[in-house]
C-alpha cells in the first residue's frame, strides 16, 4: 500500500506507529491522555510499581464524573474522596488538573476541544468510552480501560490492532429543527448497536460537513454506541476556524503551518475503506429512544414497536423485557409518553449550541416537570449566563446547575428516582443508567425542552415556529 | 497476570444479548477499593427483583452454576462504558472466560488485561451451547486457548481470538514490561515525530 491512496484513518494510524509486532499488534504513540476521578485504578497500579508518569506534559486531569452539579448539593464521603484523589494524584505526578473550582473545569470531552487540547492529527485516549467525541476535530480518539490508563501513564504508548475502516456517508440536508443528535440516533436505530463493531468510522458527506464543530462532537460522541472504536470527521475550514485562538492550540505562524498539515489529513480520493454505508439526511426525523439500548429508537412521529412483529425470538424477548422495564406498551403513540423530569447535559449535549437550542424552545414558557440543566464546562456556563440562557431555564422552572457528568451517569448522587421517566440529552438509556430503576428516553436538546413544555414526549418542530435557532 | 491455558469448569448459560457494562456493574459500586473484592456486584441489579430478592429464573442465581468459571452470552457482550470494573466483577466472582458471538471492544481489551478470555464463538454455536443438556445440567466444559476450542462431551466448537491477545493470555505477559522492551524504538519515534509534527505539543 506504500505510496497508494490512504484514508484519513490510515494517515493518522501510520503517523503514530512506533513498532509493529509479528502478530500484527502495533505500539502507538499517545499525544494526549485525559484522566478523571475514575482513573484512580490506573494511578493505583502506578503506585504499586513505584513508577512515575512518563509524560506529565501530555497528560491532563479534569474532574467530571463525581463532582457536584446542583446548587447546595453535598457529595457523600466516597464521592468527595474520588474528586480529592484526582487532584492529589495529578499534583503528585506534575499533571495539570482542572479540578473542582478551576475556571477550566468541566467534562473532559467538552473541556479539551474548547481549550484546543484536542487537535486534528492527534492520538487521544481517556479512560472513558465517549473519548470518540474528539474525532470531531480529526483526531484519532478512543476510550480505554483502567489497566490501559496505567500503561499510558507509565509509557505514553498503547498497543492496538489496526481497525477495520468504515465510511459512513451522509449526504443531503437535515430538515429544519433536526440536528446531529437525531443523525446519530437514526444511524444506530437503522443499523444497530453492533453494526460497527471493532471499526474506525469516518463520517463524510455534505450533511456531516454542514454540521458545526459542536454538532460533529455530538455525532462522534455517539460512535461508541454503534460498537465502533471511534468516529471522526476530516478537518476542514470549519475545524480550522474553530481552533484558531484556543489557548493550548498552536498560535501565529505555527498555527497556519499546522492548519496546512491538518487539511492534508483528509482521505485521498480513491482510498479504500473496508465498508461504506450511506444514508440521506432528508430521511432523518427527530428521534427518541423507547427502550433500554440506544438502537431501540424511533421517530417521534411513530408508535412503540411491537415485539410480536419480530421473527428473531431472542430479539423479541429483549424488546418485551425493554417495554416491561420502561412501562410502555406496543402500539402506543410515542408522543403520548408522559415524562416525570428532564435533564439537559452530558458529554453528548451540553455545549453552548445545545443550550441555545433548548432555550429557544423554553423562552417565555414553563416546564411542566422538574429538571436540571448542566452546562458542560465552566466556560460554557459563563457564556450561557452572558447570553441570558440561565435566566430562560430558571424562568421556565428548571434548575441551572454546574458542569460535570451529573445525571447522565448518576455517580455524583444526581439520579432519576426509581420508576421515574426522564427525557434526557444523554447517550445511554441502559437499565438503571441514571439511577436504579430509572427510565431514560434519549433525544436532542430541543426535543427535551419540548418534552418539558408539554409534559410528554413531543415533536419539537411544533414548538419552534418563529424561534431561533 | 495468571496465564490462561486450559480451563475446565461448569459454564453459566446467561444467554442475554447486549449485556452492557452498566448491567455488569452499576456505577454506584465503583467507588469501592478493589481490595474489597468486586464479585458480589456482578450483574447486581439484573439478578435481583425490585425489592432486592434474587430472581429464581436467572442463570447466575442457579445453584447448578455456582462453581462456573465460564460465561455463555449472546451478541455484543460488554458494550457501553469503558469501566474495567465490569471485568473485575467477573474475575472476582471466579470467571476466567466469556463465550459470545461478539464483544464490546474496550471490554474485550480490559478482559485480556485481567487474564479473562473473551472468546468469540459463532452465533450458531452459542445456540448449541445454550441448549446442550450437559451445559444446562452444570457439567464441566473445557476451554483450550492454544487449540482455540470449547469441548462439551464429545462436541468440539472452535472460537476466535486476536493473535496478540492469545499470546498475551497464554504467557501471562505484562503489557508494561513488554512495552519497556521497546524503549529504543520509542525514543527514536519521539525524535522523528518532533520534527514531523511540531504542532502536536500543547502550547503554554
Amino acid at each position: 500500500m506504500a505510496g497508494g491512496p490512504r484514508t484519513i484513518i490510515d494517515k493518522l494510524w501510520d503517523a503514530h506507529v512506533i513498532t509493529t509486532r509479528e502478530d500484527g499488534d502495533c505500539l502507538l504513540w499517545v499525544d494526549r491522555h485525559f484522566v478523571h476521578e475514575g482513573s484512580h485504578h490506573g494511578f493505583g497500579q502506578l503506585r504499586q510499581r513505584g513508577a512515575p508518569v512518563a509524560r506529565p506534559d501530555l497528560t491532563f486531569g479534569t474532574a467530571d464524573h463525581y463532582v457536584a452539579t446542583r446548587k447546595g448539593a453535598v457529595l457523600d464521603a466516597d464521592a468527595a474522596r474520588m474528586v480529592r484523589q484526582l487532584t492529589e494524584n495529578c499534583a503528585a505526578h506534575g499533571v495539570t488538573c482542572f479540578g473542582e473550582g478551576d475556571a477550566r473545569q468541566g467534562i473532559a470531552h467538552v473541556v479539551a476541544p474548547e481549550l484546543g487540547l484536542t487537535l486534528p492529527g492527534l492520538l487521544i485516549v481517556c479512560g472513558d468510552s465517549h473519548t470518540s467525541t474528539h474525532g470531531a476535530l480529526g483526531a484519532y480518539a478512543f476510550g480505554i480501560g483502567a489497566s490501559e490508563v496505567a500503561h499510558v501513564l507509565m509509557t505514553q504508548c498503547i498497543w492496538q490492532s489496526r481497525p477495520r475502516q468504515l465510511r459512513m456517508h451522509i449526504d443531503g440536508k437535515l430538515g429544519a429543527g433536526i440536528g446531529a443528535k437525531d443523525m446519530a440516533l437514526a444511524l444506530i436505530a437503522k443499523f444497530g448497536t453492533g453494526f460497527a463493531q471493532g471499526c474506525a468510522i469516518e463520517y463524510s458527506g455534505s450533511a456531516v460537513q454542514g454540521l458545526s464543530v459542536e454538532g460533529r462532537l455530538t455525532l462522534c460522541n455517539l460512535s461508541i454506541e454503534s460498537g465502533s472504536r471511534l468516529g471522526l470527521v476530516a478537518p476542514d475550514e470549519v475545524t480550522i476556524n474553530y481552533l484558531r485562538g484556543r489557548p493550548f492550540a498552536p498560535a501565529g505562524d505555527d498555527f497556519e503551518r499546522a492548519a496546512e498539515d491538518w487539511l492534508a489529513l483528509a482521505s485521498d480520493r480513491d482510498a479504500a475503506f473496508d465498508q461504506e454505508i450511506s444514508m440521506n439526511a432528508s430521511e432523518i426525523a427527530p428521534v427518541v429512544t423507547w427502550g433500554v439500548s440506544p438502537e431501540q429508537a424511533a421517530p417521534i412521529t411513530s408508535r412503540v414497536p411491537d415485539p410480536a412483529t419480530l421473527t428473531d425470538a431472542t430479539r423479541a424477548d429483549a424488546w418485551r423485557d425493554a417495554l416491561d422495564y420502561m412501562g410502555l406498551h406496543a402500539g402506543q403513540a410515542i408522543d403520548t409518553i408522559k415524562v416525570d423530569r428532564v435533564f439537559i447535559g452530558s458529554c453528548t449535549n451540553s455545549r453552548i449550541e445545545d443550550l441555545r437550542a433548548a432555550a429557544a424552545i423554553l423562552k417565555h414558557r414553563r416546564s411542566q416537570v422538574p429538571g436540571l440543566v448542566s452546562p458542560g464546562s465552566r466556560q460554557v456556563k459563563q457564556q450561557a449566563e452572558q447570553e441570558g440562557l440561565d435566566r430562560i431555564f430558571i424562568a421556565a422552572g428548571l434548575e441551572w446547575g454546574g458542569p460535570g457528568c451529573s445525571m447522565c451517569v448518576g455517580m455524583n448522587g444526581d439520579i432519576v428516582p426509581a420508576g421515574e421517566r426522564c427525557a434526557s440529552t444523554t447517550n445511554r438509556n441502559f437499565k438503571g443508567r441514571q439511577g436504579k430503576g430509572s427510565r431514560t428516553h434519549i433525544m436532542s436538546p430541543a426535543m427535551v425542552a419540548a418534552a418539558a413544555v408539554e409534559g410528554h414526549l413531543t415533536d419539537a418542530r411544533k414548538l419552534m415556529e418563529g424561534r431561533a435557532p | 497476570m495468571t496465564p490462561f491455558t486450559i480451563v475446565t469448569a461448569p459454564a453459566c448459560p446467561l444467554g442475554l444479548e447486549n449485556v452492557d457494562t452498566d448491567q455488569l456493574i452499576p456505577a454506584r459500586f465503583m467507588q469501592t477499593p478493589r481490595s474489597q473484592g468486586y464479585g458480589g456486584f456482578l450483574l447486581h441489579d439484573l439478578r435481583r427483583k425490585d425489592a432486592g430478592e434474587m430472581r429464581k429464573d436467572f442463570a447466575l442465581n442457579d445453584a447448578r452454576y455456582a462453581q462456573a468459571q465460564i460465561m455463555i452470552a449472546r451478541t455484543n457482550f460488554g458494550c457501553g462504558s469503558s469501566r474495567e470494573a465490569a471485568v473485575y466483577v467477573l474475575a472476582d466472582a471466579g470467571y476466567r472466560c466469556v463465550l459470545a458471538p461478539s464483544f464490546g471492544d474496550i471490554f474485550a481489551s480490559n478482559s485480556v488485561q485481567n487474564g479473562v478470555l473473551p472468546a468469540r464463538v459463532s452465533a450458531a454455536d452459542i445456540e448449541i451451547l445454550l441448549s446442550d443438556p450437559s451445559v444446562l445440567a452444570g457439567a464441566p466444559i473445557t476451554v483450550d486457548l492454544a487449540e482455540q476450542t470449547v469441548s462439551v462431551g464429545n462436541k468440539s466448537i472452535a472460537f476466535q481470538i486476536r493473535a496478540d491477545w492469545k499470546q498475551r493470555l497464554i504467557n501471562g505477559w505484562d503489557a508494561v514490561d513488554m512495552t519497556r522492551s521497546y524503549a529504543k524504538d520509542i525514543d527514536a519515534f519521539v525524535t522523528k515525530d518532533r520534527a514531523e509534527r511540531p504542532w502536536s505539543q500543547p502550547r503554554g
